[in-house]
């Protein structure tokens, strides 16, 4: 049983390895090309070997250090990153366990945000009190979906959609209110930082050289939560009641487990586990709620499903799979703008989630291979 | 007044072409959640073709456009459709993915082409636009309306669309039968891929003469999946749903200019929100009645019993 486990682990780490790897190989090609048309514009004479050394020092190997390429403080804000993606890869990854897509992250990470200055602008609460207050706002964002899904039948992938534009409007709506809202400053018009108007709100950092402002103890909150996370599914009945919802809704149900009330449950811890990583953004005092031009979704609530895919869903695995995609956008941020767009970070993570998408195929193939090199038959 | 009914029939077409895309692959049994991002892609190539036409007719500079926003929108689907019906993949997750991927690579390119930071294209629309009696129309209502029709009789006077719609309710009979599956449900995500990519570039092109790719098509696509559930995957009910839908929408753009709406000073944001709302109240209240095709999400296979 335990051999089989580790088994199973392995095939989803090597498997995940190959979508980054497939996607960096893309994420080059991408970089070869734009290389090469720029070199192309300025009309000199160059060899495919400036091609391809220009796509390398001016963009991919930003890409690859990440954060490390200007250190420390470029490593402070990978750390601030990867806190809030831990948190809605989780999200995304506990909804996948039990048997639900929660693409609405994004939305429950705004009200969940929504929620964090309401408490620490308004209210101005201790820093933890704040964060319960990004997790409450969250967990009800997600389970309006939740009761879409249990009661009226209603698919949460198309509730989550709705709801994230509805979240993200009425967040611009509340923070701004025409500019007469508490939490707004007229001259930056953005939010106020939290640090400014509440000391108190603002989450505390260590004070060393790669944790300092905006890296502060949220990473150890997020890690300690998917620690959590991974002990609730694994160890507990709890858990084991919601994993088995996912598996079969109709068997959870003639086993006497209450399927209605575990999916609302499920949604609610969901949309909870964005919030806070919403919290944790805002209060490290990463960046500020800007109202009038947030006309995107966060984009923390999409990663969230491409961190969640990478890792297959396992909390531990997610801490990991947050770490690469904060390293590459980071890193995107720190190429050659003018030639490479940041956004080519986030074709690398499209091309991992669409890689994801049939990860499965790729398992099975690969557990055959295992299998037969034992000389069993695939008995699986 | 006449406002309104520019921006309703403006947006009422743009989901319904989209809508009955959606419809023509669902019936064919793949969900497709990725129109959102087939039609950025469209909307992306067909304003890139705009430009590159610029000293063409203005009659070659629709018509090129628009095949150049179509045929994207066709090699766009493609991508989900090897996924899902080739690999079996999760047509959840693939579609989400090319949603990620289709506004990302529209970023990359804009700000390429522009050489900034800036994700924003112009292009004139001139040509797309024409007025009737003071009321500003535009190409894509006439090509819509013929589609509508053309999709009508495609799917329930044709051949193919019998056997497209007997894939999307149960392959295995449709299979056994002779009817190939694979080859209608790629039919079926090939048409909604066109009709996507046209809906894409008919949203952008005749309301203004600049668009922003940060902001994709800021969630038509998805508002036009409910359309279809709300439109009961059938052409005419679809156009209605779109029409029902669209007058909320237009309402963002002309609130200012209604007297008495005006007087409300009500945000903008709130008429942003009201087409989703809208959509929700909806869905729970058909959400009973819905019969979607039966078979749709299920990776066709052919040993399963």
């Amino acid at each position: 049983m335990n051999k089989r486990r580790i088994a199973s682990g392995l095939q989803m780490l090597l498997s995940a390895l190959v979508c980054i790897l497939v996607g960096l190989v893309i994420g080059f090609l991408v970089l070869t090309v734009l290389s090469y048309t720029s070199l192309a514009a300025a009309g000199q004479p160059f060899t495919m070997g400036d091609v391809i050394t220009q796509a390398y020092n001016s963009g991919f190997k930003q890409l690859l250090m990440g954060g490390f390429y200007l250190a420390p403080r470029a490593v402070r804000n990978e750390i601030a990153l990867t806190a809030p993606l831990i948190m809605t890869g989780l999200s995304v990854g506990f909804a996948f366990k039990t048997g639900l897509f929660n693409i609405g992250a994004a939305g429950q990470y705004a009200v969940g945000a929504f929620g964090g200055l309401l408490f620490s602008l308004v209210f101005k609460l201790p820093w933890y009190l704040c964060l319960v207050g990004a997790a409450l706002f969250g967990a009800l964002w997600g389970a309006i979906p939740g009761i879409f899904k249990a009661y009226l039948n209603i698919n949460e992938v198309i509730t989550s959609i709705m709801f994230n534009w509805i979240g993200l409007y009425a967040v611009n709506t509340l923070t701004y209110m025409g500019g007469n809202s508490p939490m707004y400053n007229l001259k930056t018009t953005k939010t106020w930082p939290v640090a400014a108007v509440s000391p108190q709100s603002a989450i505390p950092d260590l004070g060393t050289t790669y944790f300092k402002k905006p890296a502060t103890i949220a990473i150890f909150l997020a890690v300690a939560v998917a620690l959590i996370l991974y002990v609730v599914l694994n160890k507990t009945t709890f858990g084991y009641e919601l994993k088995a919802c996912g598996y079969s809704k109709t068997a959870a149900k003639y086993a006497g487990i209450n399927e209605k009330r575990n999916i609302v449950l499920s949604m609610t811890i969901s949309g909870a586990l964005a919030g806070f990583g919403a919290g944790l953004y805002y209060l490290s005092g990463v960046a500020e709620w800007q109202p009038l031009v947030s006309t995107v979704l966060p984009g923390m609530g999409f990663d969230g499903i491409s961190v969640a895919l990478l890792a297959s869903s396992n909390p531990l695995g997610i801490i990991f799979s947050a770490l690469f995609i904060s390293h590459i956008s980071t890193g995107g941020g720190m190429m050659n703008a003018g030639m490479f767009p940041p956004e080519i970070a986030d074709v690398i993570s499209g091309v991992i989630i669409y890689l994801c998408a049939f990860m499965m195929l790729f398992r099975t193939a690969l557990s055959k291979l295992f299998t037969r090199k034992k000389g069993k038959g695939g008995n699986e | 007044m006449l406002l309104l009914m520019k921006y309703t029939l403006l947006y009422s077409f743009v989901l319904m072409l989209v809508a009955l895309g959606g419809m023509f692959s669902e019936r064919s049994g793949i969900i497709n959640i990725a129109l959102e991002g087939i039609m950025v892609i469209g909307g992306l190539v067909g304003v890139l073709a705009t430009n590159m036409m610029a000293s063409a007719s203005p009659a070659m500079v629709v018509l090129v456009s628009i095949a150049a926003a179509g045929a994207a929108g066709i090699l766009y689907s493609l991508l989900l459709a090897f996924a899902s019906i080739n690999l079996k993949a999760d047509q959840t997750i693939g579609g989400t993915a090319l949603n990620i991927l289709a506004t990302a690579i529209a970023m990359v390119i804009a700000k390429r082409i522009n050489g900034t930071q800036s994700p924003k294209l112009d292009y004139y629309n001139g040509p797309f636009i024409f007025d009737v009696g003071g009321l500003t129309l535009n190409v894509f209502i006439v090509l819509g309306a013929v589609l509508l029709i053309v999709a009508y009789v495609l799917l329930y006077k044709t051949r193919l669309g019998l056997r497209l719609r007997s894939c999307g309710e149960h392959p295995q009979a449709a299979d056994s039968v002779g009817i190939n599956v694979y080859k209608m449900r790629y039919t079926g995500v090939i048409f909604s891929g066109l009709l996507g990519g046209i809906g894409g570039f008919a949203y952008i092109a005749p309301a203004v003469q600049s668009w922003n790719f940060e902001i994709g098509v800021s969630g038509m696509g998805f508002l036009a999946l409910a359309v279809m559930i709300f439109g009961q995957w059938k052409p005419f009910r679809i156009f209605f749903a779109a029409l029902f839908f669209s007058l909320f929408r237009a309402m963002a753009n002309i609130a200012d200019s209604i007297p008495f709406l005006a007087q409300l000073h009500w945000p903008k944001e709130i008429y942003n929100m009201m087409p989703f709302i809208a959509s929700m109240v909806v869905l729970a209240l058909t959400s009973k009645k819905s019969r979607a095709p039966k078979a749709e999400g299920v990776p066709y296979d052919k040993g399963m019993r």
